[in-house]
């Protein structure tokens, strides 16, 4: 099996460093800069790691293959900036491991979604969207209304997010699960302690259906927090123009 | 520099050789981890896949015993072409799954209900279309690159595979990755990276087979008997090596736990973006085109009995190929929070990635020059040449796209998808399906094929297939770019969303009978290899100079 | 930093590849190698239909 002569064959092995030394530089000399020059991502004011609940739902998300439908990322051009909202600045999914930017628009951008509609719309929506909307070809996820959210792993989750650098914190961890409850309890105890560490963070039941944390609950919580955490009426774009 | 075996082996495999101690050690070592894994996992998927692999690991086990005490002869003397045939049949059903899958999503996005089930969520777009990108690029083209490497690579350097069971190994290994890739898909595993979407257990697998892959192929280098390393070999090396860069790069991940399906990706945002899309088109760059330029350096000239064009221009292709592709990911992230050096950068040198496009693609050409009559009496010819054909249309169309100017029309449409289905069904389909056709005859020792003719109707078929689904993506894709951008007379958006959607219907339903077309001409060819494999000749075409060889 | 950077990629950079490119361009051209070359592009039409590797 093994050619006691000649292991290392001198073109083979000439071809392969090539190759390797050819296809190497490209990649260090695009990606690498992206890590370490300070202009890659802006300075802004208000992106916070998602709370629990908000990152369960941008795992169903992920899992139901939102992204290769729905891209969320707003190019600063004019029709886009007036259907969709303020252009997508890099800050904003700078805690998103992995990014969710698509390539294709099936269904319209998702980057500033939040906000615009009403929690129960989504929940129509995601039951049967051609219940509102009679022309859409997206599919129906009536499941996620009646399926609960597995909630056990969340802490786990939060504590690999900070191994790839979200800044959650020991306290966050700590209380993953309880915050996780407490987003969708407007009178819980854990109400002021939740929004101390998740600043701005929407808290009620989603899903119209207190009995069980479902994950229409938790995609609706993320939905809803889409696009809004920067606040663009303090935002200047000079001041890190590119 | 000759390389002549120390004289040629015919060893019986009394005492095991070193590949199967080495296998059997790593397939022992798996099946206890799987073992473990299949008893602690912390979720669903993870339980499903790691019975899957212990299945698969037993199954092995199995195979390499019997294949031990059969007292299996390993004939150095010989080429090793089992592993071809079986990847040549490995090729033809992913493809024909796989363009199945891509029917039915073209159908759910012309009709979306088609296969929904209110509680049963595996076949929802979201899951099926992943699942449609990977069974066609690396199910049908994986197995069709790994089985002509393993053919080109013996044939030209004249040396039976390195590593004597290593490339059944790697054979098997590779469609084990493809089936937990797939199921995985259907249970909502996934990263969520376009075209490298399966789990960070899968891409270790694939990480270790891909690694076994390259030594297969360096190792059968190193004993060639003939002095220049042909170059079809070097693109064959540079997919090979380059896949391995990306792969590991972009995977890069760190699992919940060690016994659940879910990672969180190394990097986040805008570094993440670029990471994937630099995986992303060189998924393109490497996988779909170096390896298929492989194959058409290789199998244009055998086929037509002449050699390549140009063995100089070859060579620059070569280099200045691989060297530029590697730069061209970010125009997928055009105006987008991509730095604008990053995106300018990307875009340059996919403008200049045309050269070297254009320049292979007239060096497969022109390999007809002074024979250009066999386009039009051999089908399986014609097939190649149309196949460059295609290359040479979709790599003007995508530096095109690469500006800026045309992206910011082109990009999130179906314009994209067109751009990508020319050079998939096109470039990459047609140049394997002439590749098979190929080597069925030659690898089951058959004077012909069962029938010219159902390759001419696997050939128009096809082709049909193929026009009217870029053409039905060209007209929806560029319609909905410029409907998002029109405005009315009062200066407001003329359109909303989803009356744009609603414009899409009838170009989505001529993709989808597109796509049936070339799905019909895949399973005509099935047919034809197979009864080519069985040693059919069509009554009305035995020929007495070509007798058919009798079936068995 | 990104001027740095930008800077070295414009001058040493572009010369380097620019070399690297003309490297190709010899051995290709090179008559020396002509004759391999020849060889070599006959190897897909001279590797026999037999199975003996």
């Amino acid at each position: 099996m093994f050619d006691k002569h000649e292991i290392l064959e001198k073109n083979s092995l000439l071809l392969t460093v090539g190759i390797l030394i050819t296809v190497a530089i490209g990649g260090i000399v695009e990606i690498a800069p992206l890590f370490y020059l300070e202009s890659t991502i802006e300075k802004v004011e208000g992106v916070r790691p998602y709370s629990p609940l908000e990152l369960a739902g941008r795992n169903v998300y992920v899992r139901e293959g939102c992204y290769v439908c729905h891209s969320q990322q707003v190019r600063p051009l004019r029709d886009e900036v007036e259907r969709y909202g303020h252009y997508s600045l890099a800050a904003e999914s700078m805690y998103d491991h992995p990014f969710q930017w698509g390539s294709k628009r099936s269904g319209p951008d998702l980057a500033r979604v939040g906000g615009k509609y009403s929690d129960e719309w989504h929940r129509q929506h995601l039951i049967n969207p051609r219940n509102l909307v009679p022309e859409s070809i997206m599919p129906p996820y009536a499941m996620l209304d009646s399926t609960p959210l597995n909630t056990h792993q969340i802490a786990a989750d939060l504590k690999t997010n900070r191994v790839v650098g979200v800044p959650y914190t020991d306290e966050m961890i700590e209380n993953a699960e309880a915050d996780l409850a407490a987003q969708v309890d407007p009178f819980s105890a854990n109400y002021d302690a939740f929004i101390a560490r998740y600043p701005g963070a929407q808290v009620r039941d989603f899903d119209g259906n207190p009995r069980v944390i479902t994950e229409m609950d938790a995609i609706i919580a993320y939905l809803q927090v889409l696009g809004t955490m920067v606040d663009f009426t303090t935002y200047e774009p000079e001041a890190d123009y590119r | 520099m000759q390389h002549n075996e120390t004289g040629h082996r015919p060893a019986a495999a009394s005492g095991a050789g070193v590949d199967t101690t080495f296998i059997g050690a790593f397939l022992v070592i798996g099946t206890v981890l799987a073992l473990i894994v299949a008893s602690k996992a912390v979720d669903t998927p993870m339980q499903v896949h790691a019975l899957i692999f212990l299945i698969a690991f037993v199954l092995g086990i199995i195979a390499l015993g019997a294949h031990h005490f059969g007292g299996a002869m390993h004939d150095e003397s010989k080429y090793e072409f089992g592993v071809v045939k079986a990847g040549v049949t490995a090729s033809m059903f992913w493809g024909i799954a796989g363009f199945l899958v891509g029917v039915i999503i073209a159908l759910q996005l012309a009709f979306p209900n088609i296969l929904y089930f209110d509680h049963l969520p595996f076949l929802n777009f979201g899951r099926l279309r992943p699942l449609h990108t990977s069974a066609v690029i690396f199910a049908f083209g994986g197995n069709v690159l790994i089985a002509t490497s393993f053919y080109v690579v013996q044939r030209t350097t004249r040396a039976r595979l390195w590593g004597g069971l290593a490339s059944w190994f790697v054979f098997w290994g590779y469609n084990l990755f493809i089936v937990v890739a797939a199921t995985g898909y259907l249970m909502g595993v996934t990263e969520s990276r376009e075209y490298a979407e399966p789990e960070w257990y899968a891409d270790l697998w694939l990480t270790i087979v891909w690694v076994v892959y390259l030594l297969v192929f360096l190792g059968t280098l190193w004993k060639r008997k003939e002095p220049h390393i042909y170059v079809a070999n070097w693109f064959y090396l540079a997919f090979i090596i380059t896949i391995a860069m990306l792969h590991i790069v972009n995977n890069l991940s760190v699992p919940v736990s060690l016994v659940g399906s879910k990672s969180y990706s190394l990097f986040a945002g805008v570094q993440d973006a670029l990471t994937q899309w630099w995986y992303g088109h060189n998924a393109v760059g490497f996988f779909l085109t170096a390896g298929f330029l492989a194959i058409m350096y290789y199998f244009i000239p055998k086929r037509a009995e002449r050699p390549v064009y140009s063995y100089r221009l070859s060579i620059v292709h070569f280099w200045a190929l691989i060297f530029l592709y590697i730069w061209a990911g970010p125009h997928h992230l055009h105006y987008t929070a991509l730095p604008e050096w990053a995106q300018t950068l990307g875009m340059t040198f996919s403008i200049m990635l045309w050269m070297p496009s254009w320049g292979g693609a007239i060096n497969g050409l022109m390999t007809l020059s002074g024979a250009w009559d066999k386009i039009r009496t051999d089908p399986v010819i014609r097939m190649m040449i149309v196949s460059v054909a295609f290359y040479a249309m979709s790599t003007f169309e995508g530096p095109m796209m690469s500006i800026r100017a045309v992206n910011s029309l082109s990009h999130y449409t179906d314009w994209t998808i067109g751009h990508v289905h020319s050079g998939a069904l096109g470039w990459v389909g047609y140049i394997s399906f002439g590749a098979l056709y190929c080597l069925v005859p030659w690898l089951w020792k058959r004077k012909q094929l069962y029938s010219n003719a159902l390759v001419e109707w696997h050939f128009w078929i096809s082709t049909i297939g193929i026009v009217l689904y870029i053409t039905a993506m060209w007209v929806s894709g560029i319609m909905q770019g410029l409907m998002w951008r029109a405005y009315n007379e009062f200066g407001f958006l003329e359109f909303s969303f989803v009356e744009t959607v609603e414009a899409m219907h009838p170009y989505y339903i001529i993709r989808a009978l597109g796509g049936l077309l070339f799905l019909i001409g895949a399973i005509l060819m099935a047919y034809n290899l197979w009864r080519t494999a069985r040693g059919d000749v069509r009554q009305k075409e035995l020929s007495g100079a070509l007798a058919p060889a009798p079936a068995e | 930093m990104y001027e740095k950077l930008a800077h070295v990629a414009q001058t040493w950079g572009l010369a380097l590849f620019i070399i690297a490119f003309v490297l190709v361009l010899i051995y290709t051209f090179n008559p020396a190698n002509r004759k391999k070359f020849d060889e070599a592009k006959r190897i897909p039409l001279e590797d026999g239909d037999d199975d003996n590797g």
